[in-house]
């Protein structure tokens, strides 16, 4: 942390040091920082959870999980009911974990508190206290989510293994009836809370905060994607609560929302997470789009081609993206023509993406590109989010998907975009702002080799699992048939290769602040137009005392 | 929020600009809260508008003009586990023309020593019959209550809507099935229960 300097800080008053400058911080760039530490909790937990899950399937039978259970819930070794309720937990903690404790976090809280308001030429965030609430509020979100792996949920079990989605009746009382489920639902309470605050921060700031000069128009697509995202999330999350505390409700008060037995419908659930549900799916993706947009445009020394076009067609993702729900749930008995819609909007969807993925070739096209760390993650991003972009495609066709769904076609295809897309653009986004953030470079050729092992392990493990789902292997079951052995094993091994290269990741970061290769103010040279690399690194305490003009016709 | 109010004001962007931004958004998230609880409404009116997802109409007359078409009615009964019910219709299926009025019962027994309370869930299948399968009068509009080890024949009166005749979608429905389930009732029995419910013995 002593990396990250407090340079020409201080001018006006003093500021906090030590431990309070980070838990009383209202400062973005500190704040952001905590957001990275946090994301690194989270996706280091949900990660190792994902490593035990890619070990008990690496082959027939059930080998991890009842020794798992045993150390870590201290239930008897021999159990096999206790390790299946163990993997349930796990399969449930991990895709919770990864969407709100480091997707999450890294790319809205992290680099987006760092970087928007930089980029917009703002001296902080419009409600720098709010900032420091959203952030402490998540922190205890994480830890409630690990308590409710100690309590009781189904009888008789530890932990909540109801699947990330929380299905009602498996999560009601007739599913979970202990309280781990509860907790589970007050940890998303609090996550939902500090998202909403956070996006309320975001909007505020951009729309009050750009420095004068700086229309809508030319504000830099990173910026963009993060206004998308924080209306989405102010439009979608609520839905989330009310959802939740409906499930809440029913749990503990003795309402009927999602009970049949007093007139209501576990559909409505359905429909109600996934109204928040797929929405959110784009909260993951859009900081992302932002960022290799920016990746892109300064490694090929270009202007982003298109950048009107790439801003709307972030917005008219982020539009439909709410009215296409339903296509999560094509097997509940949607009327055919309620089905036809969902299939439709959805396809939809491929313009703008397209249109986004386009550009970004059309960026590279004839530029003059040099192929540093941050631009090779940017194009393993592209190349990644079309191939899960095009299984999007297959899936959104309801004939198909009733061939597919809850298979491990699915898993593949939204791993694709989300554990290989998000996570590629928070890998492209750290090696482009590390040097920012902390005026140090790290080393290229390690960055590179974590790009390549990383390239390699996870698309072996995710590729194999489109053969499994055709075959029809169903998802978040333990064990599996003999004739599944051969692509589980060979997705296994992938998986123990991008471990390899998580080590090779924190020997990176290490690396770098141990030899200390100062960065200077720009790294990428002349292809950096955005503001943050007109600021020292790292940036001043308090950065634009006197706020930056923006003129001329050009966008950022 | 205080120290950073001067560098702002430097911006012109005043507080009160800020807080109105941030009271707009505090508001259209606490309206998309809302709306999620008011789906519940919303939908079940939906439903009983539009016949939507299997919804049965309730009608208070019968049409004046029988139609055409002639479909099977079919009529399932199922009980929840945890109420003590047998409960099935005297007859399995009948044959309705459009337009006429039909009256089907349902024989019902408390096997229990106590006294019982259910409520029916129920609808039609295939989805689009809902639109066009109305109830004049059903044991399944309020709650019913047995005696211990009491017997019962409850009444559904109901028609098919000629309508029907017109939608293409139901053109190929040769077979209507109306089915119903009953779960232990949440509190006491309504007092005014809907006509046609009394039993007949």
């Amino acid at each position: 942390m002593d990396a990250i300097s407090t340079a020409e800080a201080g001018a006006h008053h003093g500021h906090p040091t030590g431990l309070r400058r980070y838990l009383f911080s209202t400062n973005h760039k500190d704040i952001g920082t905590l957001y990275l530490i946090l994301a690194v909790v989270g996706g280091l937990i949900g990660f190792l959870m994902s490593m035990a899950i890619r070990a008990e399937l690496a082959h027939p039978g059930i080998q991890v999980f009842p020794g798992l259970a045993a150390l870590l819930q201290g239930t008897d070794p021999t159990s096999i009911d206790a390790g299946k309720n163990l993997y349930n937990v796990f399969i449930t903690a991990h895709g919770v974990l990864m969407i709100f404790f480091f997707v999450m976090p890294a790319l809205m809280g992290g680099f987006a508190n760092w970087f928007v308001p930089i980029m917009i030429g703002a001296p902080d965030m419009a409600f720098p206290r709010l900032n420091n609430i959203s952030f402490w509020l998540l922190a205890a979100a994480l830890v409630l989510l690990v308590l409710s792996a100690f309590a009781e949920g189904a009888p008789g079990s530890l932990g909540f293994g109801g699947g990330w989605v929380f299905y009602p009746p498996l999560s009601s009382n007739t599913g979970h009836p202990g309280p781990a489920m509860d907790y589970v639902i007050l940890s998303l309470h609090l996550a939902g809370a500090s998202s909403i605050l956070g996006s309320i921060n975001f909007i505020t700031t951009i729309f009050n905060m750009r420095a004068p000069g700086m229309t809508l128009h030319k504000m830099p697509l990173f910026a963009w994607g993060m206004l998308v995202t924080a209306f989405l999330l102010v439009l979608t999350l609520p839905v989330l609560a009310g959802a939740i505390t409906m499930l809440l409700t029913d749990r503990n008060f003795g309402t009927t929302f999602y009970d049949p037995s007093g007139g209501g419908d576990p559909i409505l659930f359905q429909h109600l997470f996934w109204f928040f549900g797929h929405p959110e799916v784009y909260v993951l993706i859009l900081p992302a789009f932002g960022i290799i947009s920016h990746i892109v445009s300064t490694f090929s020394k270009k202007p982003v081609f298109g950048y009107l076009g790439m801003a709307y067609a972030m917005v008219s993702i982020g539009f439909l993206g709410c009215i296409v729900w339903a296509h999560h749930m094509y097997t509940v008995g949607l009327s055919l023509n309620a089905q036809r819609y969902f299939v439709f909007a959805t396809m939809v969807i491929a313009v703008p993406t397209g249109i986004k993925v386009f550009s970004w070739i059309a960026t590279m096209w004839g530029g003059s590109i040099s192929f540093r760390a941050p631009m090779i993650w940017a194009i393993g991003f592209i190349f990644v989010f079309t191939l899960g972009g095009v299984t999007g495609v297959v899936l959104a066709n309801a004939s198909i998907d009733r061939q597919l769904h809850e298979t491990y076609y699915v898993v593949a295809h939204f791993h694709y975009t989300m554990s290989l897309g998000a996570v590629f653009g928070i890998f492209a986004a750290f090696y482009y702002w590390f040097p920012k953030m902390t005026g140090y470079m790290y080393s290229e050729t390690l960055a590179k080799a974590h790009f390549v092992l990383l390239f390699v392990g996870i698309n072996l493990v995710f590729f194999p699992q489109h053969f499994l789902g055709l075959a029809g292997m169903p998802r978040r079951y333990i064990d599996y048939p003999d004739a599944f052995a051969l692509w589980n094993y060979w997705s296994s091994v992938g998986a123990s290769i991008a471990a390899v290269s998580v080590l090779l990741f924190f020997y990176t970061v290490a690396e770098a602040f141990w030899r200390k290769r100062a960065a200077g103010a720009n790294p990428w040279g002349v292809g950096a137009t955005t503001l943050e690399w007109t600021l020292s690194s790292p940036p001043p305490f308090h950065q634009f005392e006197v706020l930056p003009r923006i003129s001329g016709s050009g966008h950022q | 929020m205080k120290e950073n109010a001067p560098r702002r004001d430097e911006q012109g962007a005043g507080r009160s600009r800020l807080g109105r931004s941030a009271g707009a958004l505090v508001l259209g998230s606490v309206a998309m809260l809302a709306l999620s609880f008011a789906s519940v409404p919303l939908y079940r009116a939906f439903c009983a508008a539009t016949g939507f997802g299997g919804t049965t109409q309730v009608a208070k007359a019968a049409p004046a003009k029988p139609g055409e078409r002639r479909l099977g009615v079919r009529f399932d009964a199922n009980v929840a586990r945890d109420l003590p019910w047998r409960f099935e219709p005297e007859t399995s299926r009948v044959v309705a023309r459009t337009g006429e009025t039909t009256t089907v019962y349902y024989k019902v027994v408390n096997l229990s020593d106590r006294e019982t309370i259910g409520v029916a869930a129920y609808n039609v299948s295939p989805d689009q019959a809902g639109a066009y399968f109305n109830k004049l009068a059903c044991f399944c509009f309020s709650e019913q209550k047995l005696g211990p080890h009491e017997t019962a024949e409850w009444p559904v009166v109901f028609f098919l809507d000629p309508a029907l005749e017109s939608d293409e979608t139901m053109s190929r429905v040769e077979e209507v099935t109306l089915s119903y389930t009953f779960f232990p009732g949440k509190g006491a029995p309504k007092a005014a229960s809907a006509e046609g419910t009394k039993p007949r013995s």
